[in-house]
């Protein structure tokens, strides 16, 4: 890689130690993914739940976090990705106490390197949306796919470590995401059902992801016949990363890169399928049909925004679930939310809002095992493709129908 | 002995005996990593042992979470010896970056079908090019 007198100077350890780690890291990366040269960025956002840290991530950090104020600290914004626990309803959880001290002392070090821990995964509903063409940092995948895709924004998935790195460097090697030319279609997708619903658009989001297959496809969809809203595009990416690993769509006419399929595709790039109403259903069933009575209820991943909240809410007036049910936000939508009334609303239920965690980032295994839950109702999809791999047998149903799982303890209305 | 050339790695040279699937690949998503084996019940590989072993699979997938769990598995011992993919994704070069973990991809066949499952192999990911190299088949 190319590098600057200002990045040779930093691999010669002039800026320390912890700079030098960070520049040595992202010149491994760069080298394996073949870049020529650094691009700067304007924000990190880094996933660091201690699930995934385990306690030697977190002494890592530690190590990190030991050096001097001015060696260690972050160059630029950066910011958090959920937590592995929302402190205060640790215990109603079950999740035990040498949880938390990890997660008290990664989000120790992290201060100690200037980071802001914001605890979210729609940063982009929350924080600072990002602006076309800016080039990122985003460590959650549900983030980087909405940011490069529905704002024009460049990021990779840049993983705990590397998202850190960005932040101690102020830069990023540039491959994929950063450059024109792998922003281009490699897959043309037809849809004959536009979803009405958050859960049909995660579905539509897994499928897609499916047709695509790898982190270096960029599917290009024709025939959604309306404009999306955020939390619907939300739900979409996040299943389509999910199942695909995928970073980057288009829509034709509606996504900001797309504005005609020509600015983005080939034109004799071949049409790869049709997915309409009855692949979305089959999907649901493939899960729905090893689930009928519930043992949680969970809507997370990724978190609510106040209009879920406020969905939800109405959704729960005047009925009492019979099964838990978590409901899962940022802490910048939390207050909102309790000044609104929301909170309120959605506890005399008898369901839980949590804040800053995700769910399954929050020793999703050892709270299946603590409470007893294996069939668990959820309308993300990116969720139910998870925690099969944790031991749950996950149903993908609507808000509605999850609500109404909840209320009887076993899926029907 | 048949070798393999591959477009990229990283990490030491290592052995170890195959376990191969035409399928993804997330440390989040597919596996028990206190007990070491594959738990995504539909992966192809699920109920196996993947310690010491050298895994061949398809395409990373999942979140991001594996660049930080290479690392822990590595700390804990319950880890593979390496990993070789057709097609990787950044967080898998990430996290092996973090856990000096040995990795290989970009291979001029497909490499689920190349390697019998079972053989024993070696992932040569300091030689130039990188070579995966099929030492005895089982």
């Amino acid at each position: 890689m190319r590098l600057t007198a200002e990045e040779q100077a930093m691999l010669a350890g002039e800026a320390g130690p912890v700079r030098q780690w960070a520049i040595e890291h992202q010149i491994r990366v760069g080298g394996y993914l073949g870049a020529a040269d650094f691009v700067p960025v304007s924000q990190a956002h880094i996933m660091a739940d201690t699930e995934s840290l385990g306690g030697a991530g977190v002494g890592w950090l530690e190590q990190l976090a030991a050096h001097p104020a001015d060696h260690r600290q972050v160059r630029i914004p950066t910011i958090t990705d959920p937590r592995g626990t929302d402190f205060g309803a640790a215990a109603r959880l079950k999740q035990q106490p040498w949880m938390l001290d990890l997660e008290r002392r990664a989000i120790a070090a992290f201060q100690a390197m200037g980071v802001l821990m914001t605890d979210t995964c729609i940063n982009y509903q929350t924080i600072m949306p990002a602006v076309r063409n800016e080039h990122m940092a985003y460590g959650d995948t549900g983030v980087a796919i909405y940011c490069n895709s529905v704002l024009g924004a460049r990021s990779n998935f840049e993983g705990g470590p590397s998202a850190l790195a960005a932040g101690l460097t102020g830069r990023t090697p540039r491959y994929g995401y950063h450059l024109d030319a792998q922003r281009r279609a490699t897959v043309k997708l037809r849809v004959t059902h536009t979803p009405r619903d958050l859960a049909d658009w995660g579905a539509l989001g897994a499928l897609i992801g499916r047709h695509a297959g790898d982190y270096w496809q960029v599917p290009a969809v024709i025939g959604i016949d309306r404009v999306p809203g955020s939390d619907e595009l939300k739900h979409f990416g996040a299943a389509m990363a999910s199942y695909g690993s995928v970073a980057l769509f288009h829509l034709d006419g509606i996504t900001p890169e797309a504005e005609r399929l020509a600015d983005v595709a080939d034109p004799a790039l071949p049409l790869r399928a049709s997915i309409g109403e009855a692949e979305l259903r089959a999907l649901q069933r493939s899960f729905a049909g090893r689930v009928d009575k519930i043992d949680v209820v969970v809507f997370s991943a990724p978190q609510l925004s106040l209009l879920e909240l406020r969905e939800l809410a109405g959704l729960l007036d005047g009925r009492r679930v019979t099964v838990p049910v978590l409901a899962v936000t940022s802490p910048q939508v939390k207050p909102d939310a309790d000044r609104m009334g929301l909170t309120a609303r959605i506890e005399a239920s008898g369901a839980m809002l949590l804040s800053g965690m995700c769910f399954y980032q929050s020793y999703a295994r050892e709270m299946a095992e603590a409470n007893g839950w294996q069939a668990l109702a959820t309308n993300s999809a990116k969720l139910a493709n998870i925690l099969g791999g944790y031991g749950y047998r996950p149903a993908l149903l609507s808000m509605a129908d999850c609500v109404a799982a909840a209320c009887r303890g076993r899926i029907g209305r | 002995m048949k070798g393999l050339t591959a477009t990229a790695a990283m990490g030491k040279r290592v052995r170890g005996r195959a376990l191969v699937a035409k399928d993804g690949f997330s440390a989040r998503y597919d596996l028990d990593r206190i007990k070491g084996v594959f738990s995504r019940p539909d992966h192809k590989l699920a109920g196996q042992s993947y310690v010491g072993r050298v895994l061949v699979l398809d395409a990373a997938k999942g979140g991001v979470a594996t660049a930080w769990m290479l690392h822990e598995m590595g700390a804990r011992g319950v880890v593979p010896a390496a990993l070789v993919l057709n097609t990787v994704n950044p967080i898998m070069v990430q996290g092996a970056a973090l856990a000096d973990f040995t990795m290989m991809s970009g291979f001029s066949v497909d490499i689920t079908a190349a390697v019998p499952n079972g053989a024993m192999v070696e992932v040569d990911a300091e030689s130039d090019p990188p070579c995966l190299r099929i030492l005895e088949e089982c």
